[in-house]
């Protein structure tokens, strides 16, 4: 044991750990001069101190005689940390030898040790890396390509593909950008307002694009689903009412009118679809038939057809007790787009699986397979509508990824026609009045535009949602449009009012219409 | 069930590695376009799948394609591929905007990785219908072009490549060159639906910037 202590005193004498930031002491200088006779060797040394003893004796490199001549000859370069050095009062053959520090760069030698020092440590720190460290450099190799990459290959042909041609703009600005869109809109005779004639406000009112929330009655009253609650606006009156309101947290996912009468059909986020009659403020049934929330609702006569989520059709007859007709797989995802054309003879339904489904009507509606699946769409098909003056003749508009409007020939499944919007498409309605089609749109301008049909130049384009505008619908006389917007506000624009010279011909197709209906009936 | 029946529900390696090599293909083909790398004059629709894929009608684009995602469906018989990503970088800074994987997992194959890889244990013939295959391998095709919606504006020249992620001991074809792999920094994944031949399953998952 003690021999050991030895050793280590013995280090502890030698080791010189701290390096020397100013001049030796004189005792020290002394007691080297005379042991070395040179105290330059030993500062010069210092850098190997580390590894030898501090008095091993190395040859010098430079004599000190030389040193001396030198610090003759530049005198001024004497650091100032050595003010007391006069070595040019000293003579070079002198018996008292004053070591000249100016050549010895203490401030430098020291930094060198330091830095050989801190070399040699991160070394070993390299060297003997921990296993975690290790472990974890390698995960987050892995995490970053999806692989231990010291086990992969990563390789790539050499023919690149061309660049996209010089001066190309990608075409998707339009749809960020906020600029107005660069098609003219044509000059058109008749006046149309461009601010809402009445603003309402509609709060809480669900910002889903797949919802359908808003419909106008023939009997001028439009019902709105904010929230769980369904209130009735009577448009001749300006009286509301609230018709229902759901419990817990479901709320209200679309809402239909028959075409005549006072029922109202309410679909809901447990998957049931009530029937209200709102004379009454009553429910009169609840048919059950999805497992996913309602989103869309269509009546055809004593039919009503329901959409759902989970992307099943269900046609329900209202006036059986068992009500259930038949259950389609209709749409691989949520169905948002449903709506039986004027005739009743075809069901148009989209989905958010990007198809647009055309089914018949005219074998008890059990059809399972539709009669044309259409698939051009790029995004969610929510905007449908039918021509009312020509049959079979629907318009489509798709979401964000597709932008587009197009038109169908139900008889053929033919696309008719197509125009980019440069923004989602979220609804759609014909004019009765004009030959004009009114489309609602989302980023970035939020606004309606009234179509010219079947050129499709702009008539109008009608700014004021803050948001975007997520259903349209229609008042009975066909002078109005609804358009609820995400910002929580109802706008009636009036957009289509007759055209007073025009006005008697307009009253006569009006007669004809009601008077097929009766014919119907 | 007889033979023929049989037979018409299964599906080889090979018809597995071609059919992942069309996912590939149409899936190329439709960010291409959705991401408006190409102008839009240059692409046309054609049906593939029960589904409207714009199809790239530039031969050079075609060209390249053809030989890419034919040396990889070549890999992908021979297992040797196990991700294929698509890059999308800026021309002019050559700064990697996004970046699409689609990751390849050999059904059957041991979770040890790819050191334990005899080909000879994995199974040559899967059990899964076509049909099922294509309509799964809609759903992402579909949400790809979904992905528009959320992905940010690329607003600037942008071009391609597609880098193949082997195993190590494959060998380099004639102009095929080994790389170095991309990340994008500070970036958001988003995954998307998988789907699987019961021999090949592909991951698709987008990483693009966080702006």
């Amino acid at each position: 044991m003690s021999h050991l202590k030895y050793i280590k005193e013995i280090n502890n004498l030698t080791r010189m750990d701290e390096a020397i930031k100013g001049p030796l002491p004189r005792w020290q200088k002394k007691c080297l001069e005379t042991s070395n006779s040179s105290v330059n060797h030993s500062i010069n040394t210092s850098r190997k101190i580390t590894n030898g003893s501090f008095l091993t004796p190395t040859p010098t490199p430079t004599p000190t005689k030389k040193n001396d001549t030198r610090v003759k000859k530049t005198p001024s370069k004497t650091s100032k940390k050595s003010p007391s050095r006069t070595p040019a009062k000293t003579p070079s053959g002198g018996d008292r030898f004053i070591p000249s520090r100016a050549t010895t760069n203490f401030d430098l030698g020291y930094y060198k040790i330091q830095q050989q020092t801190n070399i040699e440590k991160n070394e070993e720190k390299l060297d003997n890396a921990s296993p975690s460290k290790r472990e974890m450099q390698r995960l987050m190799g892995e995490n970053l390509h999806g692989g231990d990459i010291n086990q992969m290959r990563v390789l790539s042909y050499q023919n690149k593909a061309p660049a996209p041609p010089e001066g190309y703009q990608n075409p998707l600005r339009v749809v960020y950008s906020q600029s107005k869109t660069p098609a003219s809109i044509k000059a058109s005779t008749r006046y149309i307002p461009q601010t809402p004639d009445r603003i309402l406000d509609a709060p809480e009112i669900v910002d889903d694009y797949y919802l359908n929330l808003i419909d106008w009655s023939e009997n001028n009253i439009l019902a709105v689903a904010l929230g769980a609650n369904v209130y009735l606006w009577n448009a001749a009156t300006g009286t509301i009412e609230q018709l229902l309101e759901l419990n817990g947290n479901d709320y209200v996912c679309s809402v239909a009118w028959i075409q005549e009468g006072p029922y109202l059909a309410v679909g809901t986020t447990v998957g049931n679809t009530e029937l209200w009659d709102c004379n009454q403020t009553k429910r009169v049934r609840v048919m059950n038939g999805h497992a996913a929330r309602v989103g869309s609702l269509s009546w055809n006569s004593h039919i009503l057809t329901s959409g759902c989520r989970a992307g099943q059709i269900v046609h329900h007859d209202v006036r059986q007790r068992d009500h259930l007709i038949s259950t389609i797989n209709a749409h691989a995802q949520e169905v948002c787009g449903l709506k039986w054309s004027p005739d009743g003879k075809y069901l148009a339904s989209g989905g958010n699986d990007n198809m647009l489904q055309i089914w018949s009507s005219t074998q008890s509606h059990t059809h399972t397979q539709p009669i044309y699946s259409l698939n051009q769409h790029q995004a969610a098909v929510k905007a449908l509508a039918w021509c009312p003056w020509q049959n079979s003749i629907l318009a489509s508009g798709g979401g964000t990824a597709d932008r587009t409007i197009r038109f169908w020939n139900c008889n053929t499944g033919a696309c008719l026609n197509m125009v980019d919007t440069k923004s989602q498409v979220c609804s759609l309605l014909w004019s009765t009045t004009y030959k004009e089609i009114v489309s609602g749109h989302g980023y970035a301008q939020n606004q309606l535009i009234i179509w010219k049909y079947p050129t499709m130049t702009k008539v109008a384009e009608l700014t004021g949602h803050s948001s975007r505008v997520l259903h349209l619908a229609m008042s009975p006389d066909g002078t109005t449009i609804l358009s609820a917007g995400a910002d929580e506000t109802l706008r009636l624009w009036k957009c289509f009012l007759p055209d007073p010279h025009k006005k008697k011909d307009t009253s006569e197709i009006k007669s004809v219409v009601s008077r097929l209906k009766q014919s119907i009936r | 069930m007889t033979e023929t029946q049989q037979k018409a529900k299964c599906i080889t390696l090979k018809g597995s590695a071609e059919l992942v090599k069309e996912y590939l293909l149409y899936g190329v083909n439709s960010i291409l376009y959705q991401r408006g790398i190409y102008p839009p004059e240059t692409f046309e629709p054609a049906e593939h799948f029960g589904l409207f894929v714009l199809m790239s009608t530039d031969e050079k684009i075609k060209g390249f394609l053809n030989t890419v995602l034919g040396q990889i469906q070549e890999w992908l018989t021979q297992r040797k591929v196990q991700k294929i990503t698509l890059v999308i970088t800026n021309v002019n800074t050559k700064e990697v905007l996004e970046k699409w994987d689609f990751k390849v997992d050999y059904e059957g194959q041991t979770s040890n990785g790819p050191n334990d890889n005899k080909n000879n244990d994995l199974p040559e013939v899967g059990t899964k219908d076509v049909k099922i295959i294509q309509r799964e391998i809609r759903e992402v095709i579909r949400q790809i072009t979904g992905t528009v919606s959320f992905l940010p504006l690329l607003d600037c020249l942008c071009s391609f490549d597609i880098l193949t992620y082997t195993v190590p001991d494959c060998g380099i074809p004639k102009e095929w060159n080994e790389t170095q792999p991309v990340f994008i920094a500070n970036s958001q994944e988003v995954q998307l639906r998988s789907f699987s031949t019961s021999i090949h399953k592909m991951d698709t998952i987008v990483s693009y910037r966080n702006v």
